[in-house]
């Protein structure tokens, strides 16, 4: 329990964003401490993603708070926030597609600007060997799975302390889903590397989880264990049922 | 369609067949339009005039331009059969093209006043040197902000208005005059106007482009492009309007030529020719200006091939492609936006107080819509984000409207009144749409990797989806 009583390395408070005037966040609370796999999961325009770009700034929370190592960040531009150590791989990947695999990596080395660019590279190329075969390729020109991979390398590439992806499993076969995944749990058990993901796939989602919440309609109902939401009958009817395991 | 394993050519007969069919409708549409006119005859009555040569030459280029698209489309469907790897010659084109290109221009005015002389030369360096080199300037300063930014400029030409007015008024201000004449010498600030307004009016070029730059900041795409459109004729209307600061339509005249730093240009003892023991031609000074130009225009092609290879050229690329992304890498896109913005519109100031100093006068109306829509052309035709493509495109539509002028034989075809300059705009336009049926991502759609591993690789933009953002 010696976790749950550090400070939280994310702390969202109260959280509540608007798109115009249509309510998108009703007040979410939710921490991610060091060295977990947080994973949110919720149906269709729950609004995870929208949680997830209120953390990076873009559209801002207004009201609440999201704290980042002891640090206020709700109001911080989303270029300053990258600077802190957050990453984030956006729902649909957003690779830079007439630039080459390389080329899309250097850009997620900008900001400690390519001072571990080496090091980093032959990291995330271990990490993902079909990528250090494409890195001459147009990330455009990668398969969905390629690029899903390129956006989680690109996001690796700053040395964040907190990794955001956004559904990673989007549209991949299954066998490639499962890669996905094994390769966050080993980031995540090799490198320390604290995760935050948002998933539909939630059967997998929850299996990594450390700890787990469920958004509905901008809220959260419900968190515990990955293993707890896992057995709970409401999660399994609302998210497991029918679902691919 | 055969059988393209099968196909040994194109089909002659089909396109054949086409071709004359479009020849005839051509035929029927212009039979009454083109082949007869109205006229008056010297006793005032309405004569019918026929006029064959006119009509058989407009089906006869009906007929060949089909005949062209059709062995296009046919080669076209050919080259999908074979799987084409990306053009081998554009790559070679990229690699070999820029230095045989600037070796070919800084001998070129030697090599014209060798051989035509120098009385003949002057045309040849200026409306086609010069001129030329002035719009590939141009279209490599807004290849900055289009090319490499992806932000969509329709109002480049109000840098270039910027930058010629500020050199303009600056070198013909009295006040100014007075005041260096005092402090250095009489006569300075004649001779040394244009090298000390040069930088300045880049700067101020660049400082409207960040005054741009704000207000656009949260447009993309088509929204991007009217406002800029509209910001390029506000420029121009304020300097037609504002007649007690740029003169109005009449303009600014006798602005002070560049000097050979110094040395004026001119008959006088104390001028370049006399100076260096030469005879007096004015032609000292149109090659010294191809020189300058060419000096400019390099500057600009240095410029933005290293900047490609900096963090703030790649950021700006990144941009082009996903501004969402770039934002959560901590690409600050405010600033990536105005400094593409900002370099661009200097360069464009630059060539714009360069364009003053050669004319010796500058209107408004030499800063039109048009203007910027020739400069946007030479860029989307010579393929986003292509240094030599702009070359080569600068050189198809200025110097083709330019050869427009010296095609004097068309006259034995379509009678003494026919001004083959007049149809530029036409011709202009049948290019573009050729071009586009073509070549649809401009002559030179390679982008080179600003960064390589081992071994060069260029990724051809025809393996890319169309359209983005
Ligand atoms: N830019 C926007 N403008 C207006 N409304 C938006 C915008 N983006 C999202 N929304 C709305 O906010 C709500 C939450 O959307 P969000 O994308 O966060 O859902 P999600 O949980 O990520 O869903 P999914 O699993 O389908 O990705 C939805 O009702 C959506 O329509
Ligand atoms: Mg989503």
């Amino acid at each position: 329990m010696s976790d749950a009583n550090k400070a939280p390395l994310l702390a969202i408070r109260g959280v509540k964003t608007y798109y115009g005037n249509i309510i998108a966040l009703k007040g979410v609370d939710l921490d991610v401490h060091q060295g977990e796999i947080v994973t949110l999961i919720g149906a269709n325009g729950a609004g995870k993603s929208t949680l997830m770009m209120t953390i990076f700034g873009k559209p801002q929370a207004r009201e609440g708070t999201i704290v980042f190592e002891g640090r206020d960040i709700t109001r911080m531009p989303t270029h300053e926030i990258a600077y802190l150590g957050i990453a984030q791989s956006p729902e649909g990947r957003r690779v830079f597609p007439r630039m080459t695999v390389f080329e899309n990596l250097q850009m997620g080395a900008h900001v400690n600007n390519l001072a571990y660019f080496d090091t980093d590279l032959e990291r995330v190329c271990t990490i993902f060997p079909r990528l250090k075969e494409r890195l001459q390729q147009r990330a455009g020109t990668l398969s969905g799975g390629e690029q899903q991979m390129l956006a989680i390398a690109r996001a690796l590439m700053s040395r964040p302390r907190l990794l955001m992806l956004d559904e990673p499993s989007l549209g991949l076969a299954p066998i490639v889903v499962r890669q996905i995944f094994e390769v966050i749990r080993e980031v995540n058990k090799e490198q320390g590397m604290t995760v935050f993901l948002v998933e539909q796939n939630a059967y997998h989602a929850l299996k990594l989880a450390s700890r787990a919440y469920v958004m509905v309609n901008g809220l959260i109902t419900m968190s515990g264990t990955g293993a707890e939401l896992l057995a709970n009958p409401q999660v399994k009817a609302a998210y497991l049922e029918g679902g691919h395991h | 369609m055969s059988d393209p394993a099968n196909t040994a050519g194109p089909d002659w007969g089909q396109i054949t067949r086409d071709s004359a069919f479009a020849a005839l409708i051509a035929f029927g549409l212009f039979v009454l339009m083109l082949g007869f006119k109205a006229d008056q005859s010297l006793n005032n009555q309405l004569v019918l005039v026929f006029r064959p040569e006119l009509l058989a030459s407009t089906v006869a280029l009906v007929f060949i331009g089909r005949f062209l698209i059709g062995y296009w489309q046919s080669r076209k469907v050919e080259g999908a059969a074979k799987k084409k790897a990306p053009s081998k010659w554009a790559q070679k084109a990229e690699k070999y093209g820029l230095p045989a290109a600037v070796g070919f221009l800084v001998a070129y005015p030697i090599f014209i006043l060798v051989t035509v002389g120098p009385s003949g030369a002057i045309k040849w360096i200026d409306n086609f040197g010069i001129q030329i080199l002035i719009y590939i300037m141009l279209g490599w300063g807004l290849n900055i902000v289009v090319g490499l930014a992806g932000l969509l400029d329709l109002g480049y030409v109000a840098f270039y208005a910027v930058g010629a007015y500020s050199y303009a008024l600056f070198a013909t201000s009295e006040p100014i005059k007075d005041f260096m004449a005092q402090l250095i010498g009489e006569g300075f600030w004649q001779a040394w106007a244009f090298w000390i307004c040069l930088p300045v009016a880049g700067i101020l070029a660049a400082f409207w482009g960040v005054l741009l730059g704000f207000p656009v900041l949260r447009l993309r795409g088509d929204y991007l492009a009217i406002v800029t459109l509209a910001f390029g004729e506000i420029i121009r209307l304020v300097l037609i309007n504002w007649v007690e600061f740029s003169n109005g339509y009449a303009g600014i005249s006798s602005i002070p030529r560049p000097s050979f730093f110094g040395i004026p240009f001119n008959a006088s003892d104390e001028g370049f020719a006399a100076k260096f023991g030469l005879e007096f031609t004015p032609i000292y000074r149109t090659i010294f200006l191809f020189y300058v130009i060419l000096a400019l225009a390099l500057i600009t092609a240095a410029v933005s091939m290293r900047l490609r290879r900096l963090p703030v050229g790649r950021a700006w690329e990144a941009l082009r492609e996903d501004e969402i992304a770039c934002r959560s890498l901590g690409i600050n896109t405010v600033n990536t936006k105005l400094t593409a913005f900002a370099i661009g519109a200097m360069f464009g100031g630059f060539a714009g107080a360069f364009f003053a100093a050669r004319q010796g006068f500058i209107s408004p109306e030499s800063f039109v819509f048009l203007e910027s829509a020739q400069i946007l052309a030479i860029v989307v035709l010579g393929g986003m984000g292509s240094l030599l493509g702009v070359v080569i495109a600068s050189i198809m539509l200025v110097g083709g409207v330019e050869l427009l002028r010296e095609l004097d034989f068309l006259k034995a075809v379509f009678g003494d009144n026919f001004d083959p300059a007049q149809y530029r705009m036409l011709i202009f336009g049948a290019c573009m749409v050729l071009m586009m049926l073509w070549k649809p991502r401009g002559l030179i759609s390679v982008r080179e990797p600003s960064v390589f591993l081992k071994e060069k690789k260029a990724v051809s933009a025809d393996l890319v989806k169309e359209g983005h953002g």
